[in-house]
């Protein structure tokens, strides 16, 4: 397996600042806005984002963490079930303008899952999607971020991974994959 | 591991232990799904489930049923008082014209035991058994040692008794299983003539001392005499049972710990328990009934998700 650095722990770094500004930029200091992100791996980038933010604004932000897993499309079509993973929205989302936050966007089913997963949950005033990595013309779905760290070009054999730190990588870093089996 | 190692659910009997925490971190979700505002989930949207109980129910058909509901999934519901069982139709033929209107999974209660085993050797759908005669309920046991779980954290060493009519009980047969599996030490206790002969045999202790039964364990599942399924007397009087085998709040008053108590339901009050020990703050009764529709949710979740045979 070959495998090509995208962004490493300093760009990544800037990345997300540049993330965090253009989010306060449209949500002001984020008194009616709150962040979810996506389980499993989205979780780690609505942590890191809301850490900057709350410097940043010098106040709490609300995240929560929305699990999609009963609400895919492609239950009963693979082989196994998916795992699920815990839901956690201490807030109310009715009215709020809610961020989607998801580390690779790649054919949006999952952020359709989402949508779906989160109106339990409520009618929120505006939804929009932050994604670390846009993975360009692999949309099986019409959906676009309104917000994104790095467009890259990659082909369905590749995978894309973001390694954190302090969830078992060696240092925060992106990473595109070439999978030679495939 | 995110699949089930058996393509039905026949008995706590045929679970390995990673199974059953797989149905327990399931459960933990759905627990979470039904206390939103908006209980429901889309997964099962495209199945169709049949409840066939050949037997009476209430608590167990409306847990199932609510579960399913939760998952989106369509329901038809059979109850044998009402149909052509009646008029002396086979259980296969019965169930093989309920699938040929398309049905991809069948909850059954039968009053034979092994009756579910009979059906999966012969039909395609995923069964699950919601309880055969005297034989096994495994949904029950699995919503029993979620509730002791979520109370107690670990089965390692934990003492459950399990109190009654164990002669007549599936409940009491898959709970052995089940809390024998998850490493748990299991006793049974009761008169005499409702423990069956060779109960030693799985594994339990036995106990005839209803009081020495609870000064031993750390939860009491206390299960309901089943007058319905007694030919002959097996004790005396339902006065005579209740002052032997009967709980009482002195009792537990006497002991020098607090045990949790746990009934399946329906309770006979005043005989198996007595009114101040089921609405105390010791007992999880109606813990357990909530716990039953995660504990279903995610048993049909699984076996749903399983494609083919597993």
């Amino acid at each position: 397996m070959q495998k090509k650095l995208i962004l490493n722990q300093d760009l990544l770094k800037i990345t997300i600042s540049r993330l965090c500004y253009q989010l306060i930029e449209s949500h002001n200091d984020f008194s009616n806005s709150v962040i979810l992100g996506l389980q499993p791996r989205g979780k780690y980038v609505a942590d890191r984002i809301k850490e900057q933010l709350e410097s940043l604004v010098k106040r709490k932000i609300d995240v929560g963490y929305l699990d999609t897993t009963f609400h895919r499309d492609d239950f009963r079509r693979r082989d196994t079930p998916k795992k699920a993973n815990e839901t956690t929205i201490p807030f109310l989302i009715e009215d709020k303008n809610v961020v989607l936050v998801d580390d690779v966007l790649y054919t949006g089913r999952s952020v359709r899952a989402a949508l779906d997963a989160m109106i339990s949950f409520g009618r929120p005033k505006s939804v929009e999607l932050l994604v670390l990595v846009d993975r360009k013309y692999t949309r099986d779905l019409p959906i676009q971020p309104n917000y994104i760290g790095k467009s890259v070009n990659t082909m369905q054999s590749q995978r894309v991974m973001v390694e954190w730190k302090q969830h078992g990588g060696k240092r925060d870093s992106i990473w595109l994959f070439n999978n030679l089996d495939t | 591991m995110t699949q089930l190692s058996v393509p039905h659910l026949l008995g706590t009997k045929d679970l390995t232990k990673d199974d059953f925490n797989l149905i327990f971190e399931t459960a933990d979700n759905f627990k979470e799904i039904i206390n939103r505002p908006i209980k429901k989930v889309p997964s099962l949207r495209d199945i169709t489930i049949a409840n066939i109980f050949f037997e009476n129910s209430t608590r167990t058909r409306i847990s199932f049923e609510l579960a399913e509901k939760r998952l989106s999934a369509d329901t038809i519901n059979f109850s044998s008082s009402q149909s052509s069982v009646k008029k002396g139709e086979t259980l296969l033929d019965t169930v093989n014209n309920i699938l040929a209107m398309k049905v991809d999974m069948i909850v059954m209660r039968h009053a034979s035991p092994g009756a579910p085993h009979f059906l999966s050797r012969y039909i395609d759908a995923k069964i699950i058994n919601a309880g055969d005669g005297t034989h096994e309920h495994p949904t029950q046991a699995l919503l029993d040692a979620y509730s002791i779980r979520m109370k107690h954290k670990s089965f390692r060493g934990l003492r459950v008794a399990i109190i009654g009519d164990i002669l007549h009980s599936r409940v009491a047969i898959s709970n052995i299983f089940a809390l024998n599996k998850l490493g748990a030490e299991v006793m049974v206790c009761g008169p005499n003539t409702l423990l069956p002969k060779y109960i030693s045999s799985l594994g339990v202790q036995v106990e005839l001392d209803v009081f020495k039964a609870l000064q031993w364990c750390d939860v009491a599942n206390v299960l309901r005499i089943q007058l319905e399924r007694q030919q002959i007397k097996y004790f005396p009087s339902l006065r005579e049972y209740s002052l032997y085998y009967g709980i009482n709040k002195s009792m537990l008053d006497k002991l020098d710990k607090e045990i949790t108590i746990m009934h399946p339901g329906p309770i006979n009050r005043g005989v198996e328990l007595n009114s101040d020990v089921a609405d105390s703050e010791h007992s999880i009764i109606l813990d357990q009934v909530e716990n039953g529709v995660a504990i279903r949710m995610a048993v049909l979740y699984l076996l749903a998700g399983t494609k083919g045979e597993a």
